[in-house]
């Protein structure tokens, strides 16, 4: 992940403009690289699809993945559909929480971590589910749980 | 010789640590000198049993597991390369009563194939559906998918035959095959499972698909939340054009098929049809009022099969063993077999494909043994978010399209989620409604704003204000969001709110609690708080 760079932001544009429907595939690419949508995109976004900014708004704003600010270095991701509310999952966003001293939502003030709920990650059988940085973590027991925010929230 | 030891890399296995242990084979084979093929399989489903560990032996694939890494030094001390029995040893995988005791059709090669290799695709009797397709005139394929009984398997129970013979008379330049992959309903994963474990499945029968309705181009809408998948899925397709088995002339055929996968951004809705093909339009997902029908008007306005990822992925079995085959299976209306999926609070969590008809009594007792924590189960949700909650007594139900229909419930996309006795329905039929408001696209009033009032009404209710008139003035919101709402979202959302209060009235006649799952704070200022402490970046 790197800092906002709109040189960079418009190479990814560039590249995946010519897809058919490339809004989605662009903001995807956008907060991959910068690890969120910066509102300075916006504009790139609209003049290269010949849409307006409000379009383009609308579109980021209507999707939870979406952020418009940026995320800490790691991103927790919590399930809280009901597959892993029968597992207590409400008990382990609980414990996240305090353990990283953020809700969820936040990001903790050194900038490392980032917690958030998704509803369903389809690892139901092994309930409860999180996603730290894109490794998948089943059955999270309260021990794991501390273990991945301590890890994530490590000075550098 | 080598030893081919299979290690899954389907992300439920990662997830209870199969990277480590195939790391651990390697290096432990490497300093035993010993010549051993890891092959990352995807997962046989069985999940109590990740990481599920098996090597090939002239006996057949033997199992162990669930295998951690600090168990691979002793599996190899005791002689697990040549498939001796220990204390993790499953004996041969096929033999385990659990995978003995399905009908796997659909997922026939997952878990067992090299999800990236095309030769074990073919192999395994991939790519024979499509040949005797290609042979076909397109409406016969039409027919016989429509003499196979398959309906979709999304959710809605559609027959797919009758779908495609729509698109296949619609007059158009341009025709799609979308693949719904938006599998958002909690409790289910058998879209991931073959996005992971036998992508190639799902490229074939979208291929058939598109040769039976004269499409050229194909979408596979997946999650933000599956990235793995995403990536498997990804790197299958650049292996079949490498192949030729996508691009300009698929296997030799002399037809053009074109595929690309894309992603989702966390938006339930999208799993709707219209909403979905609104998204890949890279607009916001909001549904489309019908008509007109996706498959006249889809996908940039043109004619569009929009099925499930499992529908699709059903397709090339019936081409290759014929529609009477696969229309063997089943009972009633629902023929074939149905990938049901075991989740929460079981002990037995898994992947079971069965002939529709089983009974959800023996899917929980017979499969999943009951619940995971040892307690009483008290609940079971089949469906997704949308499905109604069902108490014990209804446990007989037969897992069939229309027998749920008749029960106030809906079968939808299999999975079935176990709640043992410390289950607050109350709190469930609340969660139905704040996560329809988090989710609601916006479009029709019944489901966005009614979606809020219900969050409000049941509050009241749990807080036992006016308890009887609240609950009349809540059946009386749910008739109108399912009278009145345009799509399925907040048409259906009443099934798990009404099903709590008519099967578990106690847990609605209880002292004041506090009310809700998500949000403690709603209850102070008696009005929930959705967007601003669930969603902030809203």
């Amino acid at each position: 992940m790197q800092a906002w760079d709109a040189d960079r932001a418009q190479a990814r544009i560039r590249e995946l403009e010519h897809l058919p429907g490339a809004l989605l595939p662009i903001l995807h690419a956008l907060q991959e690289d910068f690890g969120y949508i910066d509102a300075a995109a916006t504009p790139l976004i609209a003049e290269a699809l010949n849409i307006s900014h409000a379009e383009v708004h609308g579109v980021i704003s209507f999707y939870h993945h979406f952020r418009q600010k940026p995320a800490g270095r790691h991103t927790l991701w919590i399930c809280r559909a009901e597959s892993c509310q029968s597992m207590g999952c409400e008990k382990l966003v609980e414990q996240v929480e305090q353990r990283a001293g953020i809700k969820i939502g936040e990001t903790t003030p050194d900038g490392s971590l980032t917690v958030e709920q998704v509803f369903c990650l389809g690892n139901c059988a092994l309930s409860p589910a999180v996603l730290l940085d894109g490794q998948p973590y089943g059955r999270v027991s309260p021990n794991v749980a501390d273990f991945l925010v301590d890890s994530a929230t490590r000075p550098q | 010789m080598s030893v081919k030891v299979y290690v899954p890399r389907d992300s439920a296995a990662l997830s209870v640590g199969a990277e480590g242990v195939a790391r651990a084979i390697a290096q432990e084979a490497a300093s035993r000198n010993l010549d051993v093929t890891l092959v990352r399989n995807g997962s046989r489903g069985m999940f109590w049993l990740e990481p599920l560990v098996e090597v090939e032996t002239p006996q057949g694939r033997i199992g162990y597991g669930p295998v951690s890494r600090e168990a691979v030094g002793g599996l190899f001390d005791t002689g697990f390369l040549e498939g001796k029995s220990q204390v993790l040893c499953l004996g041969p995988t096929e033999e385990v009563p659990y995978l003995k005791e399905q009908e796997r059709l659909t997922f026939a090669r997952c878990g067992i194939v090299d999800p990236l290799s095309i030769e074990d695709y073919i192999a395994h009797g991939g790519y024979r559906g499509f040949k005797a397709a290609v042979a076909l005139e397109p409406q016969a394929i039409v027919d016989m998918v429509q003499a196979s009984g398959l309906r979709g398997r999304g959710g809605a129970g559609f027959p797919t035959g009758i779908k495609w013979n729509t698109v296949l008379y619609a007059k158009a330049d341009q025709k799609y095959i979308c693949c719904n992959a938006d599998e958002g309903d909690s409790g289910t994963y058998a879209d991931r499972m073959i996005m992971e474990g036998d992508p190639f499945v799902l490229i074939e029968g979208m291929t058939i698909a598109a040769l039976a309705v004269g499409a050229t181009q194909g979408y596979i809408y997946s999650r933000s939340e599956y990235p793995h998948a995403f990536r498997v899925m990804q790197r299958a397709i650049e292996i079949a054009y490498e192949n030729g088995y996508l691009g300009a002339n698929v296997a030799g055929s002399g037809k053009r098929f074109d595929l690309e996968v894309r992603l989702g951004a966390g938006a339930y809705i999208c799993g709707e049809e219209t909403s979905m093909l609104e998204s890949l339009e890279g607009r916001r997902g909001q549904i489309r009022p019908k008509p007109p029908l996706p498959a006249l008007e889809g996908l940039f306005g043109k004619p569009t099969v929009v099925n499930n990822l499992i529908t699709l992925a059903s397709v090339p079995i019936i081409l290759d063993k014929g529609a009477e085959y696969y229309r063997d299976f089943g009972m009633g209306k629902s023929r074939g077999t149905l990938t049901i999926q075991l989740a929460g609070n079981i002990k037995h969590g898994g992947l079971v494909e069965k002939a529709f008809g089983i009974t959800l009594h023996d899917a929980i007792y017979k499969f999943g043994a009951g619940t995971a924590s040892g307690r009483p189960l008290r609940a079971v949700q089949v469906g997704g978010p949308l499905g109604a909650y069902f108490p014990e007594s209804l446990l007989d139900t037969p897992l069939d399209y229309e027998a749920f229909i008749a029960r106030k419930g809906m079968l939808g996309h299999g999975g079935i989620v176990v709640f043992d006795d410390t289950v607050d329905l109350a709190k469930q039929a609340r969660f139905a409604m704040e996560f329809c408001a988090i989710e609601s696209c916006g479009k029709c009033t019944p489901c966005r704003i009614g979606s809020t009032r219900g969050v409000e009404v049941i509050d009241r209710i749990i807080a036992n204000e006016n308890r009887t008139r609240n609950l009349e003035l809540l059946d009386d919101l749910c008739e109108l969001m399912t009278d009145g709402s345009l799509c399925a979202l907040g048409g259906l959302i009443p099934l798990p709110v009404q099903s709590a209060v008519r099967h578990f009235p106690e847990d609605f006649d209880k002292p004041a609690t506090s009310p809700g799952l998500l949000d403690p704070e709603a209850l102070k200022s008696n009005r929930p708080n959705l967007h601003k402490e669930t969603h902030p970046w809203r």
